[in-house]
């Protein structure tokens, strides 16, 4: 139990971010982070400093680390890319130690580095201190069409239980000496992924004839109507505005 | 694998987050016309879960790397190509809210990518095989596969088009697009073998589900044998 994939999107706490209305966080989210990517590339210290921002946003959560740094490992991949971009970028070289790299790469490469670890962080603030079930409330008060709401909300409420199908399934495979190593494991594998649509499309009839029988008329009720306070607004908007400042102030003075 | 923030220019961002709206616009427009109404809605969202499951089985390659579905043809040809933009959508906007999985900035172009290109894209290429190969169920796991076989490197090549306009570093696109186009096509090589399986599977338990098989299924009539004097 509780080492599903939904385990730990969210840890309960009692910051101030865990508080302010989930809609607000996600204003705040965007806003933040689009102001982020639109610093120029150049403006590197710029962007360290958003960076710290949001580094500092996160620890004012007070989520444990162990909580946080495993998170943050989804950027690997593009960690990588920003690695390799200035070697493989063109334009006028520079001298960096014992090898020679692209100007224009290296300036994108920690760039790339400096707003993508900046999003990650900012995500990841916000997922902590979020419950999946708030997203979803958040987007139905920011008027997101009632489908996506709708097919949001069953995502949040079931994908444990699916994940925990999918991980039966796999001890069942395992405990008959299953082994996963090469291609030819794919047809197995393939049947399985196919069994879970089956059982997935499966529950959603069954749930469907069980919400009917309850009344259900097509949308998805608010109980409690979402509403944030200026002072929490100014919480959330504090580092996006930050941002907005510096992302002009970077490109007025070159 | 999820397009960060800062990889694309902020313009760049917004105006694919702009077209992916109008894509995701119209499949709800189409979805509640002619796919889902009220009563799918539940199943829809379970078909999003299960795409968000079925990503995150591993297929192992050899030598200690495996590789995972996209996904996005495999639940066009299952659901229909409204409801599978639908069903990803919401699943990149979760990854990226609540797994950080992919920039919020970079949301629109990932949704650009996966659920609206590599959806369409992929059912296309499933119903210009359908409407060729013979009218069986049989042939669904074929055109199925051809689909996810050609919505990767599309969705790739898209990628790089992006890139170009707003692309952070000069990088010489020949040379990207080569390494984009003949990497994806392997992994678009991955894609149709497992969607060719599970499509496979699914039509030989439930063919009445897969949404690319209708209309070619056999019709089941009812006979009672005549009484014996």
């Amino acid at each position: 139990m509780g080492s599903g994939p939904g385990a730990h999107l969210h840890v309960e706490g009692t910051s101030r971010l865990h508080t302010v209305p989930a809609h607000a966080k996600l204003v705040g989210l965007l806003l933040f982070v689009l102001a982020v990517v639109s610093v120029p590339n150049e403006a590197a210290l710029v962007l360290a400093a958003l960076l710290a921002v949001a580094v500092a946003v996160l620890l004012s959560t007070r989520v444990a680390a162990r909580h946080l740094l495993p998170r943050l490992a989804v950027e690997t991949p593009f960690a990588v890319f920003a690695v390799v971009l200035p070697f493989v970028a063109v334009g006028p070289r520079v001298q960096l130690g014992p090898v020679s790299v692209s100007e224009a790469g290296l300036t994108a490469a920690v760039a790339l580095l400096l707003k993508g670890t900046t999003g990650v962080v900012a995500a990841v603030a916000f997922a902590v201190t979020t419950r999946p079930r708030d997203l979803v409330r958040a987007l139905q008060h920011l008027r997101v069409p009632d489908p996506l709401v709708l097919i949001a909300s069953f995502m949040v409420r079931y994908v444990d239980v699916i994940g925990g199908q999918l991980r039966r399934m796999r001890v069942a495979r395992a405990s008959r000496g299953f082994d996963a190593r090469s291609v030819r494991s794919w047809p197995v594998l393939a049947a399985g992924m196919g069994a879970l649509f089956i059982r997935s499309y499966e529950r959603g009839e069954r749930v469907h004839l069980a919400m009917v029988s309850r009344g259900w008329s097509g949308r998805l009720p608010v109980t409690s109507p979402l509403a944030a306070r200026p002072t929490e607004w100014l919480v959330v908007l504090g580092p996006a505005l930050a941002a907005v400042a510096a992302s002009v102030g970077a490109r007025m003075v070159p | 694998m999820h397009v960060p923030d800062g990889f694309l220019d902020a313009p760049t961002s917004l105006g694919t987050a702009v077209v992916a709206g109008g894509g995701v616009a119209f499949a709800l427009v189409r979805a509640s016309r002619r796919e889902l109404d009220d009563r799918t809605a539940p199943l829809a969202g379970l078909v999003a879960v299960f795409v968000f499951a079925a990503q995150m089985v591993n297929f192992p390659v050899g030598a200690g790397t495996s590789g995972h579905l996209i996904g996005a043809a495999l639940a066009a040809a299952l659901v229909g190509p409204a409801t599978a933009t639908l069903c990803l959508t919401v699943v990149l906007a979760v990854q990226a809210f609540l797994f950080a999985d992919g920039g919020v900035t970079a949301l629109g172009t990932n949704l650009l990518l996966m659920s609206v290109l590599a959806v369409w894209v992929g059912y296309g290429v499933t119903r210009v095989f359908l409407a060729v190969l013979p009218r069986r169920p049989g042939s669904v796991p074929f055109a199925a596969a051809a689909g996810a076989l050609v919505s990767v490197p599309a969705a790739a090549l898209a990628f790089v088009g992006l890139y170009a306009l707003g692309g952070a570093a000069p990088i010489p696109l020949g040379a990207l697009v080569t390494a984009m186009g003949a990497w994806h096509v392997v992994i678009g090589v991955g894609e149709a073998a497992i969607t060719f399986l599970a499509v496979s599977s699914i039509i030989a338990a439930r063919p009445d589900l897969v949404h690319a098989a209708r209309g070619r299924l056999p019709v089941l009539e009812l006979r009672t044998p005549e009484p014996v004097a």
